[in-house]
């Protein structure tokens, strides 16, 4: 499916905060900022909503404690009890250090995952860029447009008056 | 939402102590007077003695011939638990320091807004100290073992000889110019960093700011052995025999987090109050995250010493673990797990949710759990190893109490005698418009 795009570049980035502002109080809706590096307060000024990213963290963290407390109980409890510096088979303290580590693993490696899924930024061939420049010296904002780009040059005309030093236009195709 | 380009003008802020606080300073004062009077009365009368002596009697026999030297329980309790209370005081006033030296290290900009309540919280390094050195002159034999008489001197019957070969590190002279130059190496670096604070207050300028980096840089190397040195002199030697490796990280681990949780509880306070208008939920924030950190961190610590002394179970180093988890009639076994729970587990899951570090109730009653766990800490390091099945708590919260009050109208007086706010700081700006 083919979208259309108009893209407004800015060269600097408060003028790029001021124009995210701008732009959604004339009611338009932005579809995404792309820069080249993290722009403070520019989750707030787009309005995102929180991450729920914690959330999942926590119950990652969970099944991992859950798992290496299962394993080493299992294991040295059950399957192969063995007599490690005359202490009981199940000893917690022991279990302390392997506890921890699998909770920090299945947090990590849980919520890398899950983010690279969710963000459709896990590693492909075809990578879809809006503009290359984003990854040099450029702010990028992109404005999603209908079928038949009717409001384009209002857009235009938007972009221009908040500082945008150029607007395009541009086909991204979903895969 | 602050964007970068909206200015707020810093101005300064003078806190004005009012009546009604110093008021409460001096009912903190006078309640711990009360509980102080109602435990001394407690112990000369023996109330509960029946427990009590039946408990003294397995301390004996658990440890044969202990050397019983001098004072009453009662005068034993009252220097032990001043000794106990100065410690985390002096520590917590000592951290301001620290805190404020690492930010300037680090080219924080962040925390300037709470800078001055770092810098205030130090006011209690002179005479904490003070008191540190007349509490070893007077008491020194009911709170060190090492310093009964004839213990290292083969001829006597106190004769000791692990303690005895400890003597080259042990001994008065040598104990008491390092505890000196602890105290003197905290309290120049407080009041160096605090003038030059003031200095930059009045002139202006990056000048001020350079030389505090260069002070606190070398505070930093300082402290980190200081730190952990006046941890083995005034905490560890209380159990002379025992020793541990991970107890300079432990003691610092415990007055670290108790330092920024009375940071936080300061700022957080002073807003409630209508002052620090610039500070706003993201310091708030910051500071829940260091406290959260650094409670898992002093955790780290605990359970490293812990697990090790466990694992191996040698008697030497297992003894302290076993008089704090089932000896003396299970009198601290209580105590120990409480420690946990309320040093870890509570700030764990308390401060786990970003919201909860933003909100000032949950903040503030976390930082008083904190403090009064780290107090707790404290009591769990010095009591077994000084009163063994004498302790109590009357005397001990009177006496801390007394602290407290004292403390805070410190605090406080040098919280007002100067701006809230560092007006020239170069990073104000930077606090001020602070988001995470």
């Amino acid at each position: 499916m083919t979208k259309r795009f108009a893209l407004g570049i800015f060269e600097d980035e408060d003028v790029l905060l001021h124009a995210v502002e701008n732009v959604r109080a004339a009611g338009v809706k932005i579809h995404d900022v792309f820069s080249p590096y993290p722009v403070h307060g520019i989750d707030d000024a787009l309005g995102i909503e929180r991450s729920r990213l914690p959330i999942a963290a926590f119950f990652f963290g969970m099944t991992g404690l859950a798992f290496a407390l299962w394993m080493q109980i299992y294991m040295l409890g059950f399957d192969w009890p063995m007599i490690i510096g005359g202490k009981p088979h199940i000893s917690l303290p022991a279990f302390v250090p392997v506890a921890f580590e699998l909770t920090v693993f299945f947090t990590c490696h849980g919520m890398a995952i899950t983010f690279f899924t969710i963000t459709g930024l896990y590693p492909r061939f075809k990578v879809p860029v809006m503009d290359v420049r984003a990854t040099d010296d450029k702010f990028v904002m992109a404005i999603e447009l209908d079928e038949t780009s009717s409001q384009f040059p209002r857009l235009t005309q938007l972009l221009r008056e908040n500082g945008a030093s150029e607007v395009n236009q541009k086909e991204m195709t979903n895969n | 939402m602050a964007t970068l380009t909206h200015h707020e003008s810093a101005t300064a802020e003078q806190l004005v102590v009012t009546d009604g606080a110093r008021k409460t300073f001096i009912a903190i004062i006078v309640t711990g007077v009360v509980l102080l009077i109602i435990g001394i009365l407690a112990q000369v009368m023996g109330w509960g003695a029946a427990e009590h002596s039946e408990a003294a009697g397995h301390a004996a026999a658990a440890h044969g011939a202990a050397h019983e030297e001098g004072s009453s329980v009662l005068v034993k309790r009252v220097l032990v638990s001043l000794w106990h209370s100065n410690l985390f005081f002096l520590g917590v006033s000592t951290v301001g320091t620290v805190f404020m030296a690492i930010n300037y290290v680090a080219y924080a900009g962040w925390s300037v807004m709470v800078k001055r309540i770092s810098e205030a919280l130090s006011a209690w390094v002179i005479p904490g100290g003070v008191i540190m050195l007349i509490v070893f002159l007077v008491g020194r034999h009911d709170i060190f073992h090492w310093t009964h008489e004839g213990i290292m001197d083969k001829g006597s019957p106190n004769y000791d000889a692990i303690i005895a070969g400890k003597s080259g590190f042990l001994n008065l002279p040598f104990y008491l110019i390092r505890t000196i130059i602890y105290i003197g190496i905290w309290a120049y670096f407080s009041w160096k960093l605090r003038q030059l604070s003031l200095q930059e207050d009045l002139n202006g300028g990056t000048v001020w700011f350079h030389k505090s980096i260069n002070a606190s840089a070398l505070f930093l190397v300082l402290y980190a052995v200081t730190s952990s040195m006046s941890a083995w002199d005034w905490v560890m030697s209380v159990d002379t025999h025992w020793f541990s490796t991970m107890f300079g990280w432990y003691v610092f681990a415990s007055w670290w987090v108790s330092g920024i949780a009375a940071i936080a509880l300061t700022a957080i306070f002073l807003k409630q109050a209508g002052y620090l208008r610039a500070l706003n939920a993201s310091h708030i924030h910051d500071l829940g995250k260091l406290m959260f950190g650094f409670s898992i961190f002093w955790t780290y610590v605990w359970f490293s010493q812990f697990m090790l002394i466990w694992y191996a179970n040698l008697p030497e180093e297992a003894v302290y673990f076993n008089q704090r988890l089932g000896g003396f009639e299970g009198r601290y076994t209580f105590l120990f797990f409480f420690n946990i729970a309320i040093n870890f587990v509570f700030p764990f899951l308390g401060l786990m949710t970003r919201d909860a570090k933003r909100q000032m109730i949950i903040m503030k009653i976390v930082a008083i759990a904190i403090l009064c766990g780290h107090w707790s800490d404290f009591y769990l390091m010095l009591m077994p190893g000084t009163l063994r099945g004498d302790n109590g708590f009357l005397i001990e919260i009177g006496i801390a109490a007394i602290f407290l009050g004292a403390f805070l109208i410190l605090f406080t007086r040098r919280l007002a005698s100067a701006s809230l706010v560092p007006v020239n700081h170069p990073f104000l700006d930077e606090s001020i418009h602070h988001t995470t």
